[in-house]
């Protein structure tokens, strides 16, 4: 039989109709959803008088405009309308809502493989680009729109052209201090914001396979952030380990039969793919991104790029732009940027051992003056597993603020977000003009990096704050 | 939905690269629960200033822009958020075609459900179009999705490539869901080869 790559094997088996000009009706195993794609969805059905056909493979969550002071105190009287909208949906067409009360709420990026819902060999959406991150479980998983969540809904199966496939080959071994999020912006700094466009990209190598579940998460996660359709790593014994006893993951007999299924979703030995990109992470230091794109990245012990120096007009005129719009003059060492805010959260890096990163750069320091650094835990099991081992002390004896669970200063659709002028060493994947609020400079740093800019006030080498603190205790 | 077979419209050009979602529609508008009334918050942070004032330099502010209904830019346009309230803004605000050398996968997708034509032109064509809207503030293009082309009414046409699915679909306004619903018979048997291994 011809070898075939691992996104062959998910998407053969989950063909419903096949077409002749390309196009193939897909079934999806799991649909999650969100107040804020959802609602024009649900309004459709209604319109339209459909019903959700499976409501037993669509889980809902609310987490996008969820106050993180608060939760329960939603003062924005639109985006409460949004959040009962879903309550209301979710109880109509019989769909499980992780709600506010519910111990199991949080970002749904978060919570879906926290639960052990997200698991090798599914197809899984959701109205969220960052739906790749599932991707790191084997799974095929992608965003889509508000009209194909209502297709979802009402069908379960989505029209798909079938797309390429890119492998992306990570190589050689880590230096201490560069984690997963400098991996993925080193990936898209050196191939560029669109190279995965109409692919789907899958991370092989041993240095996707010496990475935990959670590290696999992040690098999937900003996938997208490469214009990928999905980012998916095979699964290994690592993530069967991650799976063993979560709650929606299959139960005793059930999971070693399913981890023996499991075993067989990997690119068969001379499967090819349409594209293969390498890159050696052994070369890597901690990365800034100096722009107003995801690609516009560098090591944190470089210099912000001149704009003469790229090589066609239209790149030179974009980080042309891009310098004014964060106020940075080419030259300048990255690590003489000052901060004012630290977001420390998001889809990317809100997990349990990204917390821990960032804590055991906080821990026994204090937040610089002037700089306001907040810490919000990707979900409420998070949360309270950071609680557990007391990561909430720490980081409030540094002068952190230690929130509740959401998306938060992230997209700031919820009243966290970055005064204008002023700049953010950002955990999340997007670093796009008034993302983070109006005039707002948004750098995309890993969570030891955040942390350590927050107690210096400035960016640094996250392995100098080291040495410095080591000399210093010596 | 609204059919598309064939407009004639005046151009506007957005002479920029990875034209992001959170720029097309920003995310203070995305708590609305409707489809509609999206128009006015295109481009809302470049469009406008701090203070709420018209921003005249931007490119849809410009005088040749109003009134347009196709819209020209450069590559990876719709990069980002998953946002269909993107492919909204667009349409509510007056755009049925979207041309340039290159789409990001989710917003290209997005458009075809909402009457919206993304197409996917050559650098060279779409740098000629720049040249032509340059010179003349008044130019016209027609854009023919029976006829896969796109035309200058003078001497320049180019041909262009779009999935038969979707062309189909769009030339007659057809809804996704209601084709699907037909094959009921295969989504039922698929589920059950699959709930009986
Ligand atoms: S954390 Fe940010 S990127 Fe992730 S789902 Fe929420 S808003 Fe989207």
């Amino acid at each position: 039989m011809r070898p075939k790559t691992l996104f062959e094997k998910i998407w053969d088996r989950h063909v419903v109709v096949s077409q002749d000009d390309g196009n193939a009706l897909i079934f999806i195993d799991l649909h999650l959803v969100h107040e804020v794609t959802s609602p024009q969805a649900f309004e459709g059905l209604r319109i339209n008088n459909r019903q959700v056909r499976r409501p037993d493979l669509t889980f809902a969550t609310m987490d996008h405009n969820v106050p993180t002071d608060n939760p329960f105190h939603v003062t924005d009287e639109i985006a409460g309308k949004q959040i009962e909208t879903l309550a209301a949906n979710c109880k109509d067409f019989g769909i499980e809502l992780a709600d506010l009360n519910s111990a199991n709420q949080g970002i749904v990026h978060v919570i879906g493989p926290e639960l052990g819902l997200t698991q090798p060999g599914k197809t899984i959406v959701c109205g969220d680009s960052h739906t790749s991150t599932h991707g790191a479980f084997g799974a095929l998983a992608f965003g889509i729109g508000t009209s194909e969540v209502e297709h979802v809904l009402a069908t379960q199966c989505l029209w798909q052209k079938r797309p390429k496939t890119c492998e992306v080959r990570l190589v050689g071994k880590r230096a201490p201090g560069v984690t997963a999020k400098d991996v993925i912006l080193g990936v898209i700094a050196q191939n560029g914001i669109d190279f995965g466009t109409g692919h789907v990209v899958e991370f092989t190598g041993d240095a996707v396979r010496s990475m935990s579940m959670e590290e696999r998460m992040t690098v999937c996660n900003m996938a997208i952030e490469g214009g990928a359709r999905a980012g998916m790593v095979a699964p290994d014994e690592v993530t069967f380990a991650y799976l063993q006893g979560r709650e929606r993951a299959p139960q005793g007999e059930q999971f070693d039969e399913a981890v023996t299924e499991w075993q067989a979703l990997c690119s068969d030995e001379g499967a090819v793919y349409d594209k293969v990109v390498t890159f050696d992470v052994s070369l890597l230091d901690p990365q800034v991104t100096w722009g107003t794109n995801p690609g516009m990245g560098i090591s944190v012990n470089g210099r912000v790029p001149d704009p003469d120096s790229f090589a066609t007009e239209t790149e030179r005129r974009a980080a042309r732009q891009a310098l004014a719009y964060m106020g940075l003059e080419p030259g300048m060492p990255i690590t003489d940027i000052t901060v004012q805010n630290v977001f420390i959260g998001s889809c990317t890096n809100s997990r349990l051992e990204d917390l821990r990163a960032a804590a055991q750069v906080a821990r026994g320091r204090k937040v610089a003056a002037g700089v306001r650094a907040l810490v919000v835990p990707g979900s409420k099991q998070v949360k309270e597993q950071a609680e557990r081992e007391g990561l909430d002390r720490v980081f409030l004896d540094a002068g952190f603020e230690w929130r509740a669970t959401g998306c938060s200063m992230c997209l700031a659709m919820n009243p966290d977000f970055v005064p204008p002028g002023e700049r953010c060493a950002s955990t999340s994947n997007r670093n796009f003009e008034g993302r983070q609020g109006r005039a707002a400079r948004t750098h995309l740093v890993s969570p030891a990096m955040a942390a350590a800019a927050a107690i210096a006030g400035h960016f640094v080498d996250v392995r100098e704050l080291g040495r410095e603190a080591a000399a210093a205790s010596v | 939905m609204e059919p598309f077979v064939r407009l004639t419209g005046k151009v506007a050009l957005m002479d920029r690269v990875n034209v992001d979602t959170d720029q097309i529609i920003p995310k203070q508008f995305l708590k609305r629960i409707e489809r509609t009334g999206f128009g006015q918050y295109l481009f809302y942070d470049w469009r406008f200033r701090e203070d709420g004032s018209v921003n005249e330099a931007f490119e849809l502010n410009q005088p040749q822009s109003q009134g347009a209904t196709i819209l020209v830019a450069k590559h990876n346009f719709g990069c980002g958020s998953s946002r269909e309230h993107a492919a909204w803004a667009l349409g509510d605000y007056g755009f049925r075609v979207i041309l340039a050398p290159s789409f990001a996968d989710i917003f290209f997708n997005n458009c075809f459900k909402n009457g919206l034509l993304p197409i996917t032109l050559p650098d060279r064509a779409i740098d000629h179009i720049f040249a032509q809207g340059a010179r003349d503030s008044a130019f016209e293009l027609t854009v023919d999705l029976e006829a896969q082309t796109v035309s200058d009414g003078a001497l320049w046409q180019v041909g262009f490539e779009v999935d038969p699915r979707r062309r189909y679909n769009l030339l007659n306004g057809l809804d996704d869901i209601g084709i699907t619903l037909q094959y009921e018979a295969e989504i039922s048997a698929y589920e059950e080869r699959r709930r009986t291994g």
